[in-house]
């Protein structure tokens, strides 16, 4: 047999008194692609972070290609051949490709000798492994796809053989995940050896040799993804059966709730995003919008709820007209007319990080009667509902006064729709709503926007998650480069369809 | 308006210029490395105490200027360690240092020499001498004699302290050190994005530290010109704001060096308007305005030129330039024309600008500048805010 790329022998870790890695053993073939899933606050960051000399083990070995290696930080990581591609990239945004490969990795003190030879070994680095990016391009001029290889790269510039990469698709199109994947498979032929961390069941099924399972900072499996199948890894990992199929009814629409027509944006930079679309949702009714982030969902969403002006068009709510220009365009009237708003960023649009769950689940509603007392808000009110809400929606740990920024995205994204659905909204607005939300807090999210259009209510879903957007939508229309480039119904259409559509390419028209 | 008075102008501007421009430099090196340090005042006012106190009680200005780098430093790794190491705010610590500052100076001074919070006068050896270029005149009778080229010599390029020149040798030193080499490459990329920098296995601690000590060399550098080369002794609160407008200044130069070089020279212009016309006419003032928007205009349409021709800019950005010269031109060659009779002028003249004004000019810009009246200027982005690791 031969000697292991990586063995980890009872590695432990804590952090005050959480145990977040116990004991854990794992061991991963040369050349192999290893997939390690688990839902959020398993322990799988903690672990590879301590593998990548971020943190250090309380306890346990790192053997390396069968010699037991020492990790105190980064640079010996980079030494032993470990590469990171994080899942929030650690590049500098306004330095080039080539600058951000070499950071750390000079030849020396000065400058323009280390560049100009980086340059020529990236570009064998491009072809060699089908990663072509030009290396004097801004990053930040660069798709999220592109910006992923540049990390990449840099782990290749570094000669790294041990690839890590943490939730590398949670950002990518699907377009982009396949390249992605292409890019690994090739990794793998040239000898490296890949973990990937995620908790996307149809990627370790797809790409894995072997996957190891871990759950409450415990590894609680190992095997060969040949021999598995996605509901025995899912139960694996919540330690229940889960449902991986939405399961849901038929719609029964009823009168048109959201009428939008030729909805037109323009950002300030003056790009117009939105070029006049139209359309309608009607009560009981999930009006799914799939295509790849930057074709004016965003935007659209911020519109409708309120955070930027349009520049053309009418938004109608049952009939009445809602004011779309800019003075009066506030989240507040929103939601008194009844049009929750569930933001794509609960970091930066849904939530206020360092302020606590109460006060978060408040925000939007604070001149709610049930809040106030007298002039003064009813602050034991707000808690106790807050209480009352997180026990209902399953947000963990169930403590009011604890700052948004401590729990987990999954409970994070649980505060914000609880404050956002559980007023029984008229219209919902709902983006990315699972968007790095582990697999139990999925199906939870999702049977919570089932419920709400089965009370009659109709829901806007905005995702880049195709999965997603297939399982819940009455409806699908696929947004591309400002327009509605096709409408499908959920049972007339695949992947493969609404891909092209998302692509700008509709073929139903093209055969009509 | 003569050439003497203007080359005299232009002389005191850029004397007036240097302790600015080596505190904004000073700040470029710690900004950019994502360190804001409202401190700079404070640290200019410790190192002048201390480079006077001690240039006296040695009579040698050259352990006065170390002794104030010394201090200038101490209070930057106090700066340092709390906002590097221990994590606190960035702009409280920078408060906190300029008022230790501000009263340490005064009780020291007021202790050790006891003359109402002042150092003695310095002379000789104790002071940065003026430092005569080869072939140059030092009295201004002589210098009236000289031809126009041979006056620009002696009057504005020769007689300044050694501490002008080193300052406007650091500018393009700075330059060639932020993007020519290793260190800072690593220095910019820890102000944008430091969790890039430790995935790269370089140190964040080490590196700020390092940018922050850089910001203390050059304020102490800054402070010890104050005291020793352009004034003759510590007084109480010499540094009257100029740490506040070297962050204008920065600002305003969008955290680059040769930018800051000009910010800094207009401010030490306004400054010296302010010293030499003490209630002016505003005839006169127009025309100084004037006067600097031609020379803006000049340099920057000449700047903007060389980097056309290296292929690194647009055409458009000569726009800009070209109308400031135009305009300025128009004004100053064209105001005479437009009026004939000279009845403008006179009502012109009848109005002057009274002394407090023309001191508060610097002030005004800085006001002006950091309301963001000079268009978007982005500061270094992990500005201001302490690295903590992530999970």
């Amino acid at each position: 047999m031969t000697v292991p790329a990586i063995e980890l022998k009872g590695i432990s870790k804590a952090f005050g008194p959480v145990q977040a890695n116990k004991d854990i053993s794992l061991s991963v073939a040369k050349g192999a692609i290893h997939g390690i899933v688990g839902e959020n606050g398993a322990g799988k960051s903690t672990l590879m972070s301590i593998l990548y000399g971020f943190y250090k083990a309380d306890a346990g070995e790192i053997w390396i290609n069968g010699k037991k290696t020492s990790i105190p930080d980064s640079q010996a990581a980079i030494r032993a051949g470990i590469g990171m591609v994080h899942q929030h990239f650690k590049l500098v945004e306004n330095f080039t490709v080539v600058e951000n490969v070499i950071l750390g990795a000079e030849d020396g003190a000065m400058l323009r000798p280390s560049i100009s030879k980086a340059r020529k070994v990236l570009l064998d680095l491009e072809h060699e492994y089908g990663l072509e990016v030009n290396p004097d391009a801004i990053i930040e001029d660069l798709s999220v796809g592109h910006q992923q290889r540049v990390e990449i790269l840099k782990q290749l510039y570094r000669e790294a053989d041990i690839l890590i990469l943490d939730e590398p698709t949670g950002v990518l199109t699907p377009s982009e995940a396949d390249q992605l994947f292409r890019i690994l498979g090739r990794l793998k032929e040239e000898g490296k050896t890949i973990i990937l961390i995620t908790h996307k069941l149809r990627e370790i099924m797809d790409i894995t040799d072997t996957v190891s399972v871990m759950r409450r900072g415990e590894m609680t499996a190992t095997v060969k993804t040949a021999e598995t199948s996605p509901a025995e890894i899912a139960e694996l990992m919540v330690g229940r059966k889960v449902l991986l199929q939405v399961d849901k009814t038929p719609a029964n629409p009823g009168e048109v709730v959201l009428d939008v027509q030729n909805l037109r944006v323009v950002d300030p930079a003056g790009v117009e995003r939105v070029k006049g679309i139209s359309f309608q949702i009607r009560a009981g009714e999930i009006l799914g919008i799939a295509g790849v982030a930057g074709n004016g969902q965003t935007e659209l969403l911020e519109v409708l709820g309120g955070m930027i002006p349009a520049q053309g068009g009418t938004v109608k709510l049952h009939g009445e007209e809602i004011d779309i220009t800019g003075s009066a365009s506030d989240g507040q009237s929103r939601r008194q007319r009844g049009i929750g708003h569930v933001p794509e960023d609960r970091q930066v649009e849904g939530l206020i990080m360092p302020y606590e769950a109460w006060e978060n689940v408040a925000f939007g509603y604070h001149h709610d009667p049930k809040y106030q007392s007298g002039p003064l808000m009813n602050n034991a009110a707000i808690k106790a509902d807050c209480a009352d809400k997180m026990e209902r929606y399953d947000v963990r740990p169930p403590n009011p006064r604890l700052p948004a920024r401590n729990f987990s995205g999954g409970n994070q994204q649980k505060i914000v729709v609880a404050r956002e659905m559980d007023r029984m909204p008229e219209l919902l607005l709902i983006g990315q709503p699972t968007r790095g939300v582990d697999i139990g807090a999925i199906e939870f999210i999702h049977k919570q926007i089932i419920a709400l259009r089965d009370a009659g209510k109709a829901v806007l879903l905005v995702s880049v998650e195709l999965d997603e957007i297939m399982g819940l939508s009455d409806r699908i229309a696929v947004m591309f480069d400002g327009v509605i480039s096709g409408e499908r119904l959920p049972s007339e259409t695949n992947e493969g369809d609404l891909g092209l559509l998302m692509a700008g390419v509709n073929e139903a028209k093209g055969a009509a | 308006m003569d050439f003497m008075t203007i080359l005299q102008l232009s002389d005191s501007s850029l004397r007036l210029a240097t302790p600015l421009l080596l505190a904004c430099l000073a700040g470029l090196f710690s900004e950019r490395a994502g360190i804001f340090d409202i401190g700079l005042e404070g640290k200019m006012l410790a190192a002048a105490f201390f480079s006077a106190a001690f240039a006296f009680t040695t009579q040698n200005v050259w352990i006065g200027l170390s002794v104030g780098i010394i201090a200038s430093v101490t209070l930057s790794l106090l700066h340092g360690l709390a906002s590097i190491t221990f994590r606190g705010n960035q702009l409280i610590s920078g408060v906190a240092i300029n008022f230790l500052a501000s009263g340490m100076t005064v009780v020291i001074a007021q202790t050790w020499f006891s003359q109402g919070g002042r150092t003695p006068a310095l002379s000789g050896p104790a002071r940065f001498e003026e430092f005569v270029l080869p072939g140059a005149s030092s009295r201004i009778r002589d210098i009236a004699q000289q031809d126009p080229l041979g006056q620009v010599y002696s009057e504005l390029l020769s007689g300044h302290s050694i501490l002008v020149y080193i300052a406007l040798l650091i500018v393009p030193l700075t330059w060639w050190i932020l993007y020519r080499t290793r260190f800072g490459l690593r220095l910019r990329a820890v102000g944008e994005n430091p969790a890039a920098v430790d995935t790269a296995g370089i140190s964040v601690v080490w590196l700020r530290f390092a940018a922050v000590m850089i910001c203390g060399v050059l304020c102490g550098l800054a402070g010890a010109y104050l005291a020793t080369g352009l004034s003759a002794g510590f007084v109480r609160e010499m540094s009257a704001g100029r740490g506040f407008i070297a962050l204008a200044a920065l600002i305003f130069a969008k955290w680059r060096p040769w930018e800051a070089l000009g910010a800094c020279l207009l401010f030490g212009f306004l400054d010296a308007v302010g010293n030499r016309f003490q209630n002016i006419e505003l005839l006169t003032f127009l025309n100084l305005v004037f006067l600097f928007v031609v020379l803006v205009g000049a340099i920057m349409l000449v700047l903007r030129a060389i980097a056309i021709a290296r292929g690194k800019g647009k055409t458009r950005a000569l726009t800009g330039p070209a109308i400031a010269l135009g305009v300025g031109l128009l004004f100053s060659i064209g105001l005479p024309m437009l009026d004939p009779d000279g009845g403008l002028s006179a009502t012109l003249n009848n109005i002057v600008l009274p002394v407090q004004f023309m001191q508060a000019l610097p002030y005004i810009l800085t006001v002006v500048i950091l309301a963001g009246f000079v268009g978007r200027a982005i500061p270094p982005r992990a500005g201001g805010e302490p690295y903590v690791k992530e999970r």
